[in-house]
């Protein structure tokens, strides 16, 4: 039963990945892209987490809060710049 | 024990449904204010449930799983606004047509008492 949910939690997050992917390479403006980019870096947090369960290390969560950080500062440093800031 | 694990799982697959969910807003959505909305908002949701699911699961990591989630609740509103303004300045064009757009007035208020 743990496998089984386990799998679909991995394939649910997966497909969410694969569509935010879709919507990055399509999206017809820099802000569209920008939007993706910041989904995906949070599925990608949430999938370190699961990770870091699956395989039973707990410095995985550490990679996965600094993964967070980077990807908030990157979100905010793309959107100055997007809005001619910098 | 076990009643922790039910409820772990229960929460893995919410978090997992919501960031799902999210992902398909923001693929299906008509353009970016709306694209924000969905994308943003729910997967905000979903990984917060995700996290606080593997919390349930193994009790020991709870302390730095609640502290990614307090990160979470503060920096991504802070990303999605900072987006929705630079699509501002982009002079991107909302979905429905007529409404009233207050931030556009507000620049405008202020240049013309910067004029005068």
């Amino acid at each position: 039963m743990d496998e089984g949910i386990l799998t679909i939690v991995l394939v649910l997050i997966l497909a969410g990945l694969i569509l935010g992917l879709i919507r990055f390479i399509k999206g017809p403006s820099a802000a569209d892209r920008a939007v993706a980019l910041d989904n995906m870096s949070i599925s990608i947090t949430s999938v370190f987490v699961l990770l870091a369960f699956l395989f039973e290390r707990y410095i995985y969560i550490d990679v996965a809060l600094i993964y967070a950080v980077l990807g908030f500062i990157g979100i905010i440093v793309v959107a100055r710049y997007l809005e001619r800031a910098l | 024990m076990e009643i922790l694990k039910i409820i772990g799982y229960i929460l893995l697959l919410l978090g997992a449904v919501f960031l799902f969910l999210g992902a398909l807003g923001l693929y299906r959505m008509p353009d970016v204010y709306t694209r924000l909305q969905a994308g943003t908002k729910a997967s905000t949701l979903g990984a917060m449930a995700f996290m606080l699911g593997v919390g349930f699961l193994q009790p020991d990591w709870m302390v730095k799983i609640i502290i990614m989630i307090v990160f979470l609740t503060i920096a991504n509103p802070l990303s999605s606004h900072a987006i929705a303004r630079a699509a501002h300045k982009l002079k991107q064009k909302p979905y429905t047509k007529g409404e009233a757009d207050a931030l556009e007035e507000a620049e405008l208020s202020i240049e013309k008492e910067n004029q005068a």
